[in-house]
């Protein structure tokens, strides 16, 4: 069946069955690889895109359910805490591996733009969600940290 | 090719000047024989791991895979000091697989700095000092008077300087030296700072590194396939009719490792596979499950099978003659353990009659080249194995039979003449072995009177990670301890049963369970003598003579201010362990809630030579820490009647964001070669977190992981004193 499907601000129609999760619509079909497989059960957090600006497993989300929203990932995630976040990520060398990022970025990104300056526990249930093997997780702390103090500083 | 021609024959090639050094006598044989065919980076002028663009931009060549561990910044920097480059403009590419060019390109047990330590330093030196031959020629002065840094050259006396790229053309028209001068350590810039930064972090934040799962190619199709259940189990039969039927699903075929279904896209290929309808064969498959294999290694130790054990680490006179007077007993058991890796296993392959092509985040290059070849019945010369980064591998994709890589070439070949993408699952990947093996340790410790081990006895269980050659990983870490300085006899015993059930090298591999035995183990004797564990450790590196301990124990007693007293309910627990050269220490911060240890922090204290990116050696540190923590908390893989338990992170908990203690790394001052970094930090934390557990209620841990309601931890281990 062919779906009209909104990503990155730009429509695409793809020809795909409706169940196929839209982590494979991103990957197989519109060759978008930035967001990556990890489990393929919504519990790694390494798909993560943003669907309609919450932060979303797409390993577990049908296309004909994404099709009504607007998706965006990593490859063209913009705005000053999207800017910022990186900066941070930069600065601290978070990542190591680096197969989590895009994931634990599209998260960290969510969360600063819901909370200013999120507490230590704030970031621990927005990013519990998401697994790092290589133990990324007090930079990605930190870093999440600076990028909020680097907003205030900006506001 | 003689090493004069591989240095200067190139000389500028498309603009860019490299240099080097090269292939000793015996490797060029190899070479020939690896390479007959491959593809080639093409002659150098500087050498093959070192580069100068036309604009200046120094281009560092990376032979070792970048997983994650950061090495790629640490071979940039030894060039880069070397060279007096501007860290700035160094860039650094990835090696394809090149046994002529590069020599052995295995990336293993944390020597990738270690290994490189000369070869890097001399390539960067080599390249500088034709810079400075050049300058020296062309000013017309003497080569002493010449300075470089930041990648400018300069002649103070005369107030002149000219950049790398302006003198690019005269400098690869040098004679490389053939030992250029080394900096003295003192002298520094560069190496040991906090400048030396990743070059990939941008890459990784954008998601725009290209790891094997997203390797697009015109006209690729994506294979899964569909493994046994049970480990040694083979195909009986198949009926691919429903698997055909799905929509993109191209062939479906049987291999040595199972059913191959090959797609247009991976979630055809997936279906596809959910679609089989497969009988296998298990006469000869591992059909117990966890309790029993626990039971089997109990029976072992107390030398109640057949096997027949080898000795290690013996010491003294008659070491088997039976104990007598004060006897500490003790047991331990450690579950299997996946590595998984948050990128799954994956390769990409296309065979076309003789030749071979395969990219992958391949870390034992130049062993999977082979691997490949014969998978392919064709030479390794006509293997082109391009190496891309892994995400993460921990030591799965450093596996001797290359099997994941060797089943991609197998559908490939199959295929003929198109890219194929093979994609594991994660439950593909959790339960395909190769794990950190199970094992079993029996302890048995004569104390003397002045409250120190006289005697020793160890018998251990676990099975062989290569199929020939002494089970030495397995007690490594135990051989040759320091805790053995007080023993007059040491009696080491090595069981090594085999079954189906694969293992493999695992982040630290023996040492990831040695060390709890023995670090545990001190902690309870301490306690026993009613000294201080920090105390009684000194002492016993003082009779091994170990200063690398005393200098880690020191430094770390020092920072966390051992002894003082922490808030009601908390306790601190100290770990020291050496792997691959490397010395680290540990102290974690543990609570216990409702019998779970809360780790809030975590002090660690590395000796691991010259720090070459002390940031990096920070960061593995902090890796290790949440690596073993997770392994410690949760880590096991079991079998209920030859079929694995845990098959994704749902059955398998992984350390998540708000377990993660804080880690505080501080490394020994040194002047000592540097040794590795990307494993040694996993062993001490589990025994650390378990000696703050012994502190707080007084019960020794006997087995791991902490948590869980596996057959591991609920087995009923054997008595323990
Ligand atoms: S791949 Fe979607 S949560 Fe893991
Ligand atoms: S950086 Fe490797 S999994 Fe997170």
């Amino acid at each position: 069946m062919s779906y009209a499907i909104s990503v990155n601000g730009q429509i695409h129609h793809v020809e795909d069955d409706g169940q196929t999760p839209l982590l494979w619509v991103l990957r197989d079909t519109l060759k978008l690889t930035g967001t990556k497989y990890g489990c393929g059960v919504a519990q790694c957090g390494a798909c993560t895109v943003h669907v309609d600006g919450t932060p979303t497993r797409s390993c577990t989300l049908p296309l004909e359910v994404a099709a009504s929203a607007r998706i965006t990932t990593i490859e063209s995630i913009e705005g000053v805490e999207a800017q910022a976040i990186r900066d941070a990520w930069v600065a601290r060398d978070v990542p190591q591996c680096g197969f989590c990022q895009s994931g634990q970025i599209m998260s960290a990104v969510a969360l600063l733009r819901t909370l200013k300056t999120p507490t230590d526990r704030d970031i621990d249930v927005a990013m519990s969600g998401n697994i790092c093997r290589c133990a990324t997780y007090n930079r990605i702390r930190a870093a999440i940290h600076d990028a909020a103090a680097q907003l205030g500083t900006a506001r | 090719m003689t090493r004069r021609r591989m240095i200067l024959g190139g000389s500028l090639i498309g603009g860019a000047l490299i240099v080097g050094y090269t292939a000793t006598h015996p490797m060029q044989v190899a070479g020939a024989i690896l390479q007959g065919g491959g593809s080639d980076p093409g002659p150098s002028a500087f050498g093959p791991f070192v580069r100068i663009g036309s604009d200046g931009w120094v281009i560092v060549v990376n032979k070792q895979q970048e997983m994650g561990q950061g090495i790629h910044s640490g071979i940039a920097a030894m060039v880069a000091e070397e060279l007096d480059a501007d860290w700035d403009r160094v860039r650094v590419i990835e090696a394809r697989n090149n046994f002529r060019a590069y020599g052995l390109q295995m990336t293993a047990g944390s020597n990738a700095i270690a290994s490189n330590w000369d070869a890097m330093r001399n390539a960067g030196a080599a390249a500088r000092a034709m810079f400075v031959a050049a300058a020296a020629h062309r000013w017309n002065v003497s080569s002493q008077s010449i300075e470089v840094r930041d990648g400018v050259v300069s002649h103070p006396g005369s107030n002149r300087s000219a950049t790398f790229a302006d003198l690019l053309e005269d400098a690869s028209r040098q004679t490389p030296p053939q030992s250029p001068t080394l900096k003295q350590p003192e002298d520094y810039r560069l190496i040991g700072t906090d400048r030396v930064h990743r070059k990939d972090s941008l890459a990784k934040s954008t998601g725009a590194v290209i790891y094997t799962q997203d390797i697009q190619r015109p006209d690729m199709l994506v294979a899964m396939v569909a493994h046994s259940p049970r480990f040694g189990g083979t195909l009986a039969r198949f009926d691919a009719s429903d698997a055909l039927k799905v929509k993109d699903v191209v062939d479906v075929f049987a291999i040595e490792t199972g059913v191959a279904v090959v797609a247009k896209t991976t979630f055809a290929a997936r279906r596809g596979r959910d679609a089989l309808r497969i009988e296998w064969n298990d006469g000869e498959a591992e059909m117990r499950s966890t309790p029993e294999l626990i039971e089997y290694y109990h029976q072992i130790a107390a030398g109640r099978g057949d096997l027949e054990p080898s000795d290690f680490g013996t010491k003294g006179e008659n070491p088997g003659a039976p104990f007598d007077g004060d006897v500490v007993e003790f047991a331990f058991d450690f579950p299997y353990l996946a590595h998984a890796p948050m990128e799954t296993l994956d390769c990409v392959a296309q065979v076309d009659g003789w030749n071979v092509s395969i990219s992958s985040g391949a870390h034992l290059a130049t062993l999977d080249q082979v691997m490949a070849a014969i998978a392919a019945r064709t030479i390794p010369g006509k293997v082109d194995l391009e190496v891309v980064p892994a995400g993460g591998s921990f030591g799965r994709r450093g596996i001797m039979s290359s099997d994941y890589l060797v089943e991609c070439v197998r559908i490939a070949k199959r295929i003929q003449g198109r890219p194929i993408k093979l994609i594991w699952s994660r439950e593909d990947e959790m339960m395909s072995g190769y794990y950190r093996p199970m094992s079993h340790h029996r302890v048995w410790v004569q104390m003397g009177a002045d409250a120190f081990p006289a005697r020793w006895r160890v018998h251990s269980v676990c099975q062989a990670l290569t199929p020939i050659g002494p089970n030495f990983q397995a007690t490594e870490g135990i051989t040759n301890s320091p805790y053995f300085s007080t023993a007059s006899t040491v009696d080491g015993k090595i069981f090594s049963p085999s079954f189906p059930v694969v293992v493999g090298f695992w982040r630290s591999v023996g040492a990831s369970h040695t060390a709890f035995v023995m670090e545990h183990i001190i902690d309870q004797l301490a306690r026993r003598a009613d000294r201080d564990p920090a105390a009684y450790r000194r002492t016993l590196y003082e009779r091994a003579g170990d200063t690398r301990r005393i200098g880690v124990l020191d430094e770390l007693c020092h920072k966390v201010d051992w002894g003082s007293p922490l808030q009601p309910g908390w306790a601190r627990g100290l770990a020291i362990a050496e792997a691959f050269g490397t010395v680290v220490g540990q102290v974690a911060e543990v609570r216990l809630v409702d019998g779970r240890p809360i780790v809030r922090r975590v002090v660690a204290v590395v000796d691991c030579g010259i720090a070459v990116a002390p940031d990096q050696i920070a960061a593995q540190m902090e890796g290790g820490i949440g690596f073993g923590l997770s392994a410690a908390l949760y880590g096991a893989m079991t079998l209920k009647d030859g079929i694995v338990q845990e098959t994704n992170f749902d059955s398998h908990p992984v350390l998540r964001m708000n377990e993660m203690p804080a880690v505080e790394t501080h490394i020994i001052k040194s002047t000592s070669r540097p040794t590795g970094m990307g494993e040694p930090g996993v062993p001490p934390i589990a025994p650390a977190v378990a000696n703050a557990m012994l502190a707080l209620t007084g019960s020794p841990t006997k087995s791991l992981p902490f948590l869980s309601g596996n057959a591991l931890s609920n087995s009923d281990v054997s008595s323990q004193s």
